[in-house]
C-alpha cells in the first residue's frame, strides 16, 4: 500500500473558449492548482491548448477584488448588499423599469446567469437585461431563430469526424478554437476529410487548408449566394426536405441571383479567383457530409445575421443538415455564451427559449410567480451604453465583464459610465482596466476555480464547472450576490436559493414548463437531479427531454421550432460594408485574438508561458501599404479610426491582404499604453442581432518615429503613465513592460525613473552619448527591477532579464551582465589581476610556476610579474608557496639528460 | 680608461638605472651611487604596506645584499650631496668630501609639501615619505594615538588606510571637495570616501588647516572656518616637490623640476635627471612607472643605445585599504567628450569611461579594477575602440564575440 496515492483531481471545464474542454484540477494546497485535460471529456478527450494548458499558472495569483467596496471603501457585504437593493428600488421608483440594466458576460455559470435574468425581467420588469455574447454570438443567435425557429446548434463536435468537407468561415480556429482545429486536422489526416478557409486575411488556420479562399470583406454573402445559386442550379438540391422540411427557397434564391447572377460579378465582387469558387463549389456538392463552421468572422458584422443565414440557407436547401457529418456548426467565443442563450441572458428573449409574446410572458410569470415582468424586448449592449450615455439609463449593474475595454467605441462606453446614478461592479481582479474605479458598489466575485455551476459548449454540452479552490477574501458566487439584492428588494420567496443545484433545478422545470416538444430548449430530464446527481453530472447534450434521451444532432428530420415546423430560407441583404473606407481612412481595419491572450487579460494576463508568444499589441499590414506609408516591421504607427487611435507596433505580413490591417483586441490601459483598439471600432450594428461590426472600421495608419526604447522587469506592479506607449506581460517572478516614445532616451529615462522603488541596492549605466541608461534594483528577496532604456530595442537584453529574473542569487558578474543585456562573452578563468603594473593575472604566475619559475626573480622574468611597483610581490610569494605543491619537481639537468 | 658614472640619489630610479645598466651591459662605466638616506635602496612605494603591517621592512630591498658587489656598483648611505659644479664636472657632500664624475645622473626625488602654518614646528608635525616616518607613524598606531591626516591624494589616503589598519584613530582633512580629484571624477570620489569611511576612518572634506595647536606636542588642528579637531600628531601629506635645490644652484635649466629632453640630459650635456626631480615635456611625474621607462631610455643612452623616453600617461592603479583604485588619461570629460558611467555599490563598481570620437581619452576605475590594464593599453596605445561599441564600460569579457574579431 502506497502511503501517498495520486492528489484527487476535480473534473471541471476550461476557464476560455466555447469548445468546453474538460480538465481536472489538482489543488497544490497553496491556493494554486496543476490541470491537465480530462480524457473523459467528449469535448477534448484530454486535449488541451496552451491557454487551457497554462490554467494552472492563472490560479490564486493576480491582485484580486478581495472585499466589497462602496465609492472604493472597504465595506461589509451586508452594508454593499444594502446599497445595491437601495439603488436599484430608488432608480425604478424614480425613473421605471427602462432606467435599470445589467450587463452580463459569456463567463457567468448558468445557475448565475439564471438568476441574474429572473431578477431584472421578472421583479424589476425590465428586460435591459444584455451580455457580452452580444459581441460575440448574437448574429448566430438572430440567424438560427429566424432560420430553425430557435437558437439551436444543429450538429455536435463529433461530426468533425465524421466530415467529409469542413469549411471554416469567418474563423482561425488554429488560434481561437485549437482543440477542436486539432479534431479537424485529426480528420484532414486520418479519414482524408477536406477542408476550405474562407477569411479576409490568412491565418494560423490556412496553413493546414487544402483551399484557401480569402475573399474582401463583408462578401461571404456573395460567395454563399452563389453557391445557393449552384445548388439549385446544378443539382445540389435536396428537393424532400426542402419540401418537407422548409419554406422561402424562392425568395431567398432569387436575391442570391440577385446577388450573385454569374461567376465573374463573384469574382469581381469577392476578388476570389474563378477556379478557387468553382473548386468551392464542386467541393460543396460532392460531399454530402459537409460541415460548415462559422465563428467571429461572421457574427461580428452589421450583416452578421445575414451572413449566417446565407450559411444555413446552403445547407437547408441541400439537405445538409442534422445528419452526420453534415450541418451547421458555430463555433462560440465564450466558455459560456451558450448557457447564457439558454437562460433568455440576452435582451431579445425572455427566459428559456421563449420570447417576449403573451403567452410566454404569461408563462414565465406563472412559473416565476413574478409580480412584474418584463414585457418587450429590452436595450442590446449598444443602444444600453447609448442610453447610459444620454442619462435614461440611470442604474446598471455589470458582472464579469468590461465594457469599457471590450466595446466598440470603448472610450466613449468608458466615458458614459460616469453619468450613472448607481454602478454596481461584480469582479473577480482589482486591475481591470477603467471600471473599479467608476463603481459606486464593488462586490467581490469568484472567479473560475472559485465557483460551482454549469456551462454549456458550443454543442450543446452542459458540463459541471467545479470549485476546487476556497474564495479568495470576501469573494461570492455571484447568484448570491444577486439572490441577496433580491431579498432586500422583497422579493425573498422568489430568491430563497440555497445552491446552484436549487436554481440549476428551476432553471430545468422551467424548459420543461408547458413545453410539450414546443421549444427546443428543454431539459426537463435534469429538473429532479437530487444534489449528489447533480454534483456527479457528467457532460450531456440538450433536448434532454425528462423520460427521452439527449438528442445529437437535430433537424435531420425536420421539426424546426417556427409555429409551422418548417424551416426558413431568407432573402438576405445584398452585401456591404457598413461603413465604406474613405480617402481619409483608407484602410479596413479588422480585430481580433491572438493565440496565447483572452479577452482583456485579466486571466492570460498572469501566465508567464502565455506572454511569451505576443507580447505587445500590434497591427498587421501587408507590405504593399507597409511600402506605401513608408513602415518598415518593428516600427510603430498610430491607427487612426473616426473614433479613437491607438499606437501600435507593426508587424509587416503577406498574410494580410492590401487594404486591410489587423489588431488584436486585448490590450487595454491595465495592460498597455495607448493600446485600446476596441476603441477604434465604430457601433454600427446589425439590425437583427444588434451585434457591432468589430472586423471592419474605416481607418488610416500614420508612423510613428520612436526615438527611444526600452523595458522594465519587476516583482512589483510599477504603474506608467497612459500615454506612454508601452506593453504588460507577465514573467516569472514578475512583471515585464516593453515601452517606446518619442522623446530622446534620457528624458525617458527622468520619466520611468521615478517610478522605480527607492529601497533596495542600486547598480546603474548612464551613458549619454550613446543614449543608454540602465538601473538595477535588488534587494534580498533578487532583482526588484531592471530598467533598459536606449536608442534601439534590444529583445536579447530583455531576454537575459527575464531568463535570470527568477534568479535569487545576483553576484557581481550576472550584475554586470544585466546592465549590459548579454552575458560575458569570454570568460575570464585567469583569476584576479596580481601584478596591476603589468597587468599579470593570478593564473598567468601560476603558469609560470609550473613551467618552472621558482622564485620572485624567475616569475617578473617569466611574467614581468612584480616587476614595476612590485607592490604585489608579497602576494605573488603566497601564490608560490601554495603552488609548491602541485608544481612537478624540479629535476637536475644531468638527470634530465640521461632520462632523455 | 673607464668612466665615471655618479648617481646621485638611492631610491627606486636610482636602483631600476642601476639593475637597467646591467642589464644593458658591457655599459663601460665605474658607477658610483650616492644615497642620502641611511637605509638601503628600498621600494618606496611599499612603505604604506609596511605601515599597514602587511610585509615587513625586509620586503621592501630593492636590489639583493650582493648585487652592488656582484655589479662592481659602489654604494654610499648616508652621503647627501650639497653643491655641484657642472663645467667642474665634480660634486660636493656634505661632509665636505668631493667627487669628481664624467657622467652624473640626478636622482635626487622630492621633499614632502609641507605648508608654513603657525605651529608646523610642534612635536608631532610630520610627513609620510621615508622609512623613518614609517616608523614613527607605527609606534603612533600601535599606541591607539588620534592622528590626524591632511591631505586626501594617494599618499593621504594610504597613510590613513595603514594607521587605521594599526589601530590609530583616523581623520583625515582634504581641501577640495572630493578625494583624490586629479585621479577620480566626483561619483568615482564618492565612491572611495564611502569605502574609507567603512574602515572607520573620519573624513572632513573642504577643510582648510589653518594652524597646528599645542604647546610643545601637537594638540590638535584649527580649520580656517573655526573648527577644530583634537590630535596627538599631524601627518601631512598635501603633495611633493621635486629635490632641485643642487641643481639650480649649479645652474641647470629649471622648471618645476630639472629639465630633460628623451634621452634624460639636463641642460648639461653630461648630466641627467630622471625620477620625480625630472621635468620632462613640461610633465614633473610622481609615480614609479615613468620613473622607471625613463631608467630604461637613460641606461640605453648610456650604453650607446637610441631607446628614448616620450613620456608618460598618468595611470594610477593601486589599492587603499583593500579598495582598488585606477585612473588613467582624461577622467573628468570635457565638453564633446562622452562618458559611460557604471555604478553597483552592492558589488564595489564604479568604473567610468571618457571617449572622444574612436578614442578611449581615459577611465576610473573603483573597486574592482580588474580591467586596468585593459582600459589603461587602449588609452596608452589609442587604440580605435569603435568595435567594442557601447559594451566598452562592461569591460572587455563583454564585448561580443564578433566584436572581439573586429577589434
Amino acid at each position: 500500500m502506497s502511503l501517498v496515492g495520486p492528489v484527487p483531481g476535480i473534473r471541471t471545464t476550461c476557464a476560455y473558449c466555447g469548445v468546453g474542454c474538460g480538465v481536472i484540477a489538482r489543488p497544490d494546497g497553496r491556493g494554486g492548482a496543476a490541470i491537465s485535460g480530462d480524457s473523459d471529456h467528449p469535448a477534448n478527450f484530454g486535449r488541451l491548448c496552451v491557454k487551457g494548458a497554462a490554467l494552472g499558472e492563472t490560479v490564486g495569483v493576480g491582485e484580486r477584488v478581495l472585499h466589497p467596496l462602496i465609492n472604493g471603501t472597504r465595506t461589509t457585504w451586508s452594508r454593499a448588499l444594502d446599497a445595491v437593493a437601495r439603488g436599484f428600488r430608488e432608480t425604478l421608483q424614480a425613473h421605471g423599469p427602462d432606467s435599470v440594466s445589467f450587463y452580463l458576460s459569456g463567463q457567468l455559470l448558468t445557475e448565475d446567469y439564471y438568476v441574474a435574468n429572473k431578477l431584472i425581467k421578472g421583479f424589476m420588469g425590465s428586460a435591459n437585461c444584455d451580455t457580452n455574447s452580444r459581441l460575440c454570438m448574437a448574429s448566430t443567435v438572430a440567424g438560427q431563430r429566424r432560420a430553425f425557429g430557435a437558437d439551436v446548434v444543429p450538429a455536435s463536435y463529433e461530426d468533425i469526424e465524421a466530415a467529409d468537407l469542413i469549411i471554416l468561415v469567418g474563423s482561425n480556429a488554429a488560434w481561437c478554437h485549437p482543440v477542436l482545429h486539432q479534431r479537424m486536422l485529426a480528420a484532414q489526416a486520418g479519414r482524408g476529410a477536406k477542408l476550405i478557409n474562407i477569411d479576409v486575411r490568412r491565418t494560423a488556420t490556412s496553413v493546414d487548408a487544402d483551399l484557401n479562399l480569402t475573399l474582401a470583406p463583408g462578401t461571404d454573402s456573395v460567395l454563399f449566394s452563389w453557391l445557393l445559386v449552384q445548388i439549385c442550379d446544378s443539382g445540389g438540391l435536396d428537393p424532400d426536405f426542402v419540401e418537407r422540411h422548409t419554406t422561402g427557397l424562392g425568395e431567398a434564391l432569387a436575391q442570391a441571383r440577385m446577388i450573385a447572377p454569374d461567376l465573374a460579378h463573384v469574382v469581381r465582387a469577392t476578388r476570389l479567383a474563378a477556379a478557387d469558387i468553382t473548386t468551392f463549389v464542386a467541393w460543396f456538392m460532392a460531399y454530402p457530409r459537409t460541415l460548415t463552421c462559422f465563428s467571429q468572422g461572421v457574427n461580428q458584422s452589421a450583416q452578421g445575421t445575414d451572413k449566417v443565414n446565407a450559411i444555413l440557407n446552403c445547407h437547408l436547401a441541400s439537405g445538409r443538415i442534422g445528419k452526420p457529418g453534415s450541418g451547421p456548426l458555430s463555433l462560440t467565443g465564450q466558455p459560456n455564451a451558450m448557457g447564457g442563450r439558454e437562460v433568455g441572458g440576452l435582451s431579445n428573449q425572455l427566459a428559456a427559449h421563449m420570447g417576449f409574446v403573451p403567452d410566454d410572458i404569461a408563462r414565465v410569470q406563472r412559473f416565476w410567480g413574478a409580480p412584474q415582468m418584463a414585457r418587450r424586448e429590452g436595450r442590446k449592449a449598444v443602444d444600453m451604453f447609448d442610453a447610459v450615455a444620454r442619462g435614461d439609463i440611470k442604474a446598471l449593474w455589470i458582472l464579469h465583464t468590461n465594457p469599457a475595454v471590450s466595446m466598440p467605441r470603448a472610450d466613449f462606453v468608458r466615458g458614459s459610465l460616469g453619468r450613472l446614478d448607481h454602478l454596481v461592479v461584480s469582479e473577480a481582479f482589482a486591475g481591470v482596466d477603467g471600471l473599479l474605479e467608476r463603481a459606486h458598489v464593488v462586490l467581490p466575485a469568484s472567479p473560475w476555480g472559485e465557483k460551482d455551476g454549469t456551462v454549456t459548449n458550443s454543442e450543446r454540452r452542459i458540463s459541471r464547472q467545479r470549485r476546487f479552490v476556497e474564495p479568495q477574501g470576501e469573494a461570492k458566487p455571484d447568484w448570491w450576490a444577486l439572490s441577496e439584492v433580491a431579498r432586500r428588494m422583497g422579493f425573498a420567496k422568489a430568491f430563497a436559493y440555497q445552491s446552484a443545484h436549487e436554481i440549476f433545478c428551476e432553471h430545468a422545470a422551467l424548459s420543461a414548463f408547458e413545453n410539450n416538444g414546443s421549444r427546443a430548449f428543454d431539459i426537463g430530464g435534469l429538473a429532479t437531479l437530487s444534489r449528489a446527481a447533480y454534483d456527479a453530472l457528467a457532460p450531456v447534450q440538450w433536448p434532454l427531454r425528462a423520460g427521452e434521451s439527449p438528442q445529437e444532432r437535430m433537424f435531420a428530420a425536420g421539426g424546426f421550432f417556427t409555429p409551422d415546423r418548417r424551416a426558413r430560407l431568407v432573402a438576405v441583404d445584398k452585401p456591404s460594408l457598413r461603413e465604406p473606407t474613405t480617402p481619409r481612412f483608407p484602410l479596413i481595419l479588422n480585430t481580433g485574438r491572438v493565440r496565447d491572450h483572452w479577452h482583456t487579460m485579466t486571466r492570460t494576463g498572469l501566465s508567464a508561458r502565455l506572454s511569451t508568444h505576443i507580447r505587445e499589441p500590434f497591427v498587421a499590414v501587408a507590405p504593399e501599404d507597409a511600402a506605401a506609408l513608408g513602415l518598415r516591421s518593428g516600427d510603430y504607427a498610430r491607427l487612426r479610426s473616426a473614433q479613437a487611435s491607438a499606437v501600435l507596433r507593426v508587424e509587416i505580413t503577406p498574410q494580410q491582404p492590401q487594404g486591410q490591417v489587423f489588431a488584436p483586441i486585448h490590450w487595454n490601459d491595465a495592460t498597455a499604453g495607448q493600446g485600446r483598439v476596441s476603441a477604434l471600432m465604430g457601433a454600427h450594428v446589425d439590425p437583427l442581432s444588434g451585434q457591432p461590426e468589430s472586423k471592419a472600421a474605416p481607418a488610416r495608419l500614420e508612423k510613428v518615429d520612436m526615438r527611444s526604447y526600452g523595458f522594465l522587469t519587476t516583482r512589483r506592479h510599477l504603474p506608467l503613465p497612459r500615454w506612454l506607449v508601452h506593453a504588460r506581460f507577465a514573467i516569472a517572478g514578475g512583471e515585464g513592460v516593453m515601452f517606446a516614445c518619442e522623446c530622446p532616451p534620457a528624458d525617458l529615462y527622468a520619466l520611468i525613473a521615478n517610478y522605480l522603488p527607492d529601497s533596495g541596492q542600486r547598480a546603474t549605466l548612464r551613458h549619454e552619448g550613446a543614449g543608454r541608461f540602465r538601473t538595477l534594483v535588488t534587494s534580498r528577496l533578487g532583482i526588484e527591477t531592471l530598467l533598459h532604456i536606449g536608442p534601439q530595442r534590444d529583445e536579447a537584453a530583455l531576454d537575459l532579464a527575464i531568463r535570470h529574473f527568477a534568479t535569487p542569487e545576483h553576484d557581481s558578474a550576472l550584475r554586470r551582465a544585466l546592465l549590459a543585456g548579454h552575458a560575458a562573452e569570454a570568460v575570464d578563468d585567469r583569476g584576479p589581476v596580481i601584478c596591476v603594473c603589468n597587468n599579470v593575472h593570478a593564473g598567468t604566475i601560476r603558469e609560470g610556476i609550473m613551467a618552472g619559475a621558482r622564485d620572485l626573480a624567475a616569475i617578473g622574468a617569466a611574467c614581468k610579474a612584480g616587476t614595476t611597483c612590485g607592490s604585489c610581490r608579497p602576494e605573488i610569494s603566497v601564490i608560490l608557496a601554495e603552488s609548491a605543491v602541485l608544481a612537478p619537481p624540479m629535476v637536475p639537468a644531468e638527470f634530465s639528460h640521461q632520462s632523455s | 680608461m673607464r668612466k665615471t658614472l655618479v648617481i646621485v640619489g638611492n631610491g627606486m630610479a636610482a636602483a631600476r638605472l642601476c639593475a637597467e645598466l646591467v642589464a644593458q651591459a658591457p655599459h663601460g662605466y665605474d658607477i658610483m651611487v650616492l644615497g642620502a638616506e641611511p637605509d638601503s635602496a628600498y621600494n618606496r612605494v611599499l612603505l604604506s604596506s609596511v605601515l599597514a603591517g602587511e610585509i615587513d621592512e625586509g620586503a621592501l630591498c630593492l636590489h639583493p645584499q650582493d648585487f652592488y658587489a656582484a655589479h662592481h656598483i659602489k654604494v654610499q648611505t648616508s652621503a647627501k650631496v650639497v653643491a655641484l659644479d657642472a663645467e667642474g664636472h665634480n660634486i660636493t657632500l656634505e661632509d665636505g668630501r668631493t667627487m669628481a664624475f664624467d657622467k652624473l645622473v640626478l636622482a635626487t626625488g622630492s621633499q614632502p609639501l609641507m605648508p608654513p602654518l603657525p605651529g608646523m614646528g610642534l612635536q608631532g608635525v610630520m610627513a609620510f615619505r621615508d622609512l623613518a616616518d614609517t616608523r614613527r607613524l607605527q609606534a603612533l598606531a600601535t599606541r591607539a594615538a588620534e592622528v590626524m591626516v591632511i591631505g586626501g591624494g594617494l599618499l593621504g589616503l594610504e597613510a590613513a588606510a595603514g594607521l587605521v589598519r594599526r589601530g590609530a584613530r583616523v581623520r583625515l582633512l582634504h581641501l577640495m571637495d572630493r578625494l583624490m580629484e586629479r585621479q577620480l571624477d566626483r561619483a568615482g570620489a564618492a565612491h572611495l570616501r564611502r569605502a574609507m569611511e567603512r574602515r572607520g576612518i573620519v573624513v572632513e572634506l573642504g577643510a582648510s588647516t589653518s594652524g597646528i595647536l599645542g604647546e610643545n606636542r601637537v594638540e590638535g588642528v584649527a580649520l580656517a572656518d573655526g573648527r577644530s579637531f583634537a590630535a596627538e600628531a599631524v601627518v601631512w601629506a598635501i603633495g611633493i616637490k621635486p629635490e632641485i635645490a643642487v641643481a639650480r644652484n649649479a645652474g641647470l635649466e629649471i622648471g618645476r623640476g630639472i629639465k630633460v629632453d628623451d634621452q634624460m640630459r639636463t641642460s648639461h650635456g653630461d648630466i641627467y635627471a630622471l625620477g620625480e626631480c625630472a621635468e620632462h615635456r613640461a610633465q614633473v611625474y610622481g609615480l614609479v612607472e615613468p620613473a622607471y621607462a625613463q631608467a630604461v631610455a637613460l641606461a640605453s643612452h648610456l650604453c650607446g643605445g637610441d631607446t628614448s623616453y616620450e613620456g608618460s600617461v598618468l595611470a594610477t592603479h593601486l589599492k587603499i585599504a583593500g579598495v582598488g583604485i585606477f585612473s588613467c588619461g582624461d577622467v573628468q570629460g570635457a565638453p564633446g567628450t562622452n562618458s559611460a558611467v557604471l555604478e553597483d555599490a552592492a558589488s564595489g563598481i564604479y568604473r567610468k569611461v571618457v571617449t572622444d570620437g574612436d578614442r578611449l581619452l581615459g577611465a576610473v576605475l573603483v573597486g574592482d579594477t580588474d580591467d586596468a590594464g585593459f582600459y589603461r593599453d587602449l588609452v596608452v596605445q589609442g587604440t580605435p575602440i569603435g568595435a567594442f561599441g557601447a559594451d566598452l564600460v562592461f569591460g572587455p569579457q563583454f564585448f561580443s564575440a564578433a566584436s572581439q574579431v573586429a577589434a
